[in-house]
């Protein structure tokens, strides 16, 4: 069974964003760049599959500039075998993301295809579920747990009030929430292997996929600066406060 | 699990100007030899920070194509400003034919240090090189005659008790031929070394300074491309300490601002995050910086010690290149150009010495090299101006430095000697006046925790500390009570605290994952009972243009 994993090039988590100058994105000039904690559980998700017997073979796929072919290399530092890019410099919304993929789909034809629930910078949750209506197949959503048998895919749900079970039959798209697993630490063994990996370049231009912006961004810019507080002398005191300054009761 | 390993002709430990420029050097010598770089940051670049006012003579040597290969050198020096700060208001500007020659900058460029390296990098991969971001350095590997062979990485996924977690992953052994180390100041394993074979011996102890920076983003219509700004006096003379401060105009509209304070200072209550605070309200910063905003907060330790505190470089099997041994040239305030220097000179040695069928033993044959090469020619030519400024002062050091530079041209017969090792420096808090250093406006001075926030760093939580005491009783027996614990102070990341528990009796915090590994705390610490060592790799600052 080949798995195909979609993973996302974003800023690293651990760096400080701010807005461009022009106020209508983010600065990303030298920005450490990383894959999508999401994508990096669902590559973790896909390989232990793998070494569980169950997969055959883990593809990871990247739709982003010619530099993410580093996330490929680390989604195959962490076990992937090989890699696809469609390579842009277009910054494209879920949308056309998924219509790419759906053509990735179409080549690799893969029994199960995973996703990172949503990208830690566009926060969109939208990829995984636009590319399950274009390909037609099941989806498993927020996945907590995962179990591949007989032909099925058994997905635990994280939703509002507890867990979910839904059982799908593949080929199935499953989008990975934050308990699944936990992404191992890449060794170097693993880098070095991975750097003599395949990556498969594919232009953005040859699918034929209109990537035209749907959404305009009208401004970028940092949250408020919290403000300092006050101390009040009495509950009389905050209840007024409370009422005429706030003005939340 | 045991250790894997994997054997190279040459390994080379930090992915910083030297090293970078060895490896692509031992490449262009011959393609055939397999050069491997380890590097502690999360990527190259992620640990890099420095003014930077570049000289580009060592680059020119290595790629003389450089600018049509795209080397960010995007902003040259239009013009040299040197202040004296008398005090937080009045200033002196000192005209260009009175300072030495070494601080005149044309021909120069203002870059990012971070960005060249991470350029660099690029051409060292186009040339074959493997660069591994994300593994530190751990371990030094002998062979049973003590001759260095390779180098281990760190273990990660252990915890903070030092017990393996679900994630353990062993570190990995790289063999080597001849392994360099360009750890840059104050390197783990370069201390290493250097205690191991004596290297320092006859030498000077070597002296530092701590560079704190930061990166502005300013009005447009304010940006003059290509200014650098340098200072002497305030506020470091009011406690009696010396260092210097830097503004560059850089780019389109950012600021690169610091001010290095030598860690030679005395004064324990000196605080030097508090001191460049406050350095950026004197009228002459200021005006720089007026409504603008602070995007970027790092620091770093340099060495500052010069030809009189160079260790010898060569030990059997490897070197240490750059600022690993203390290459800058203090005079003219930048490191990078020998430090890349000698990282040339090395890589020459060392690809001959493979092309001869030679391996892990001491290449003498580099000290002939280096000492012919104009790197060491530019230290020894100006060897006497940081000692001179330690001495003397500003005024009068300076004076010195003027002519034994621009006139004698370094040729004065002597050579001035500074003993006294940084850490040794402190007087007891009791002999010293309070120091009281102003409250943070928030629009030009801030906060220290608001600062390390824009130092981006991260250290996985569950790891054991990475700064090590020898004695956990020494800091609260004996710094405590005589200096107050200046690490609370000298660390410019809020690593040390001293804190009180419910019994009210006070103890040492180290908040470890706040560290921006710049090494301070393991040369200025007066018992020196702190020792620095590379956490769980990936870790540290994540700096992105610095």
């Amino acid at each position: 069974m080949k798995v195909l994993v979609a993973i996302k090039r974003v800023a690293d988590v651990n760096v400080v964003v701010r807005p461009n100058s022009e106020g209508n994105d983010v600065e990303l000039t030298n920005v450490k760049m990383a894959i999508n904690p999401f994508c990096e559980i669902a590559v973790e998700e896909a390989v232990r599959l793998k070494e569980s017997g169950v997969a055959t073979e883990v593809v990871a796929v990247c739709i982003g500039p010619a530099k993410a072919q580093e996330q490929i290399r680390a989604a195959m530092a962490i076990g992937a075998d090989r890699g696809v890019i469609v390579e842009t410099d277009e910054n494209l919304e879920p949308l056309a993301i998924a219509k790419c993929l759906k053509a990735v789909y179409d080549q690799e034809l893969p029994q199960l295809i995973m996703f990172g629930k949503q990208s830690v910078d566009g926060d969109n949750n939208q990829t995984g579920q636009m590319f399950a209506a274009l390909a037609g197949i099941p989806q498993g959503t927020f996945a907590s747990a995962l179990v591949v048998a007989d032909g099925k895919a058994t997905v635990t749900r994280e939703i509002d009030g507890g867990a979910q079970t839904v059982e799908l039959s593949l080929p199935a798209a499953v989008t990975a929430d934050l308990r699944l697993n936990e992404p191992r630490y890449a060794s170097l063994p693993q880098i070095m292997k991975a750097k003599k990996k395949s990556i498969e370049t594919i232009p953005f231009a040859s699918l034929g996929v209109d990537g035209t912006p749907r959404l305009k961004v009208v401004t970028v810019s940092t949250p408020d600066k919290r403000r300092a507080g006050t101390k009040v002398s009495s509950v009389e005191e905050l209840v007024d406060k409370l009422r005429s300054e706030a003005k939340v009761i | 699990m045991a250790r894997e390993s994997m054997p190279y002709d040459v390994v080379i430990v930090g992915a910083g100007p030297a090293g970078l420029s060895a490896a692509c050097r031992l490449k262009q010598i011959d393609t055939n030899l397999s050069v491997c770089v380890v590097e502690k940051g999360s990527e190259v670049g992620a640990h890099i920070l420095s003014g930077a006012v570049f000289e580009p003579r060592a680059l020119a040597e290595l790629f003389p194509d450089y600018l049509e290969r795209g080397a960010p050198l995007l902003t040259p020096v239009t013009s040299d400003e040197i202040y004296v700060f008398q005090s937080g208001e009045k200033s002196l500007k000192v005209p260009a034919f009175l300072t030495p020659s070494t601080m005149h900058n044309q021909g120069n460029y203002i870059i990012s240090l971070g960005n060249l390296c991470r350029w660099l990098a690029e051409q060292a991969e186009a040339l074959g090189v493997e660069i591994f971001p994300g593994f530190a350095a751990a371990e030094v590997l002998y062979d049973g005659d003590n001759r260095v062979i390779g180098i281990a990485t760190g273990d990660m996924g252990v915890s903070a008790t030092g017990e393996a977690k679900d994630t353990h992953m062993p570190g990995m052994e790289l063999h080597a031929k001849y392994t360099l180390f360009a750890e840059g100041c104050r390197g783990e394993l370069g201390k290493q070394l250097i205690a191991k074979f004596n290297l320092s011996q006859g030498m000077d102890p070597q002296h530092y300074g701590l560079g704190i920076k930061e990166l502005w983003e300013i009005p447009e219509k304010n940006h003059r491309a290509g200014l650098v700004v340098h200072t002497a006096g305030w506020p470091l003379t009011e406690t009696g300490s010396t260092g210097g401060g830097f503004l560059y105009h850089v780019g389109k509209n950012q600021i690169a601002v610091g001010l290095i304070t030598d860690l030679s200072y005395s004064n324990p209550l000196v605080n030097p995050f508090e001191e460049f605070q406050r350095y950026k309200h004197q009228p002459q910063i200021q005006k720089h910086l007026a409504g603008g905003k602070r995007v970027a907060y790092g620091a770093r330790a340099i060495a500052k010690g010069g030809l009189q505190s160079l260790p010898r470089m060569i030990f059997p099997g490897g070197l240490l290149i750059g600022d690993d041994a203390g290459t800058l040239n203090f005079a003219k305030i930048k490191g990078t150009h020998t430090a890349m220097k000698s990282a040339l000179v090395a890589a020459e040695s060392v690809a001959h010495a493979i092309i001869d069928n030679r391996a892990h033993d001491q290449l003498d044959e580099f000290e002939d090299a280096w000492r012919n090469s104009w790197a060491w020619q530019e230290l020894y030519q100006q060897r006497n101006f940081g000692p001179a400024l330690h001495k003397w002062g500003t005024v009068l050091g300076a004076a010195y430095a003027y002519l034994d530079i621009n006139i004698f041209r370094g040729r004065l017969p002597w050579t001035l000697s500074d003993p006294i090792p940084d850490h040794a420096a402190l007087k007891p808090k009791a002999k010293v006046e309070p120091i009281t250093y102003p409250k943070p406006d928030s629009i030009l001075s801030f906060d220290l925790p608001s600062s390390v926030y824009l130092a981006n760093t991260s250290h996985e939580e569950d790891q054991p500390c990475h700064l090590r005491l020898a004695s956990p009783e020494l800091p609260m027996q004996k710094n405590y009570p005589i200096y107050g614990e200046p690490a609370q102070r000298y660390c410019p990341a809020g690593v040390y605290e001293v804190l009180e528990n419910a019994g009210g009796d006070a103890y040492l915090q180290i908040n470890a994952q706040n560290c921006i590994h710049c090494k301070t705390c393991d040369i200025k610490d007066p018992q020196q009972n702190i020792t620095w060592v590379s956490p769980e790799g990936g870790g540290g600052p994540n700096y992105p243009s610095m």
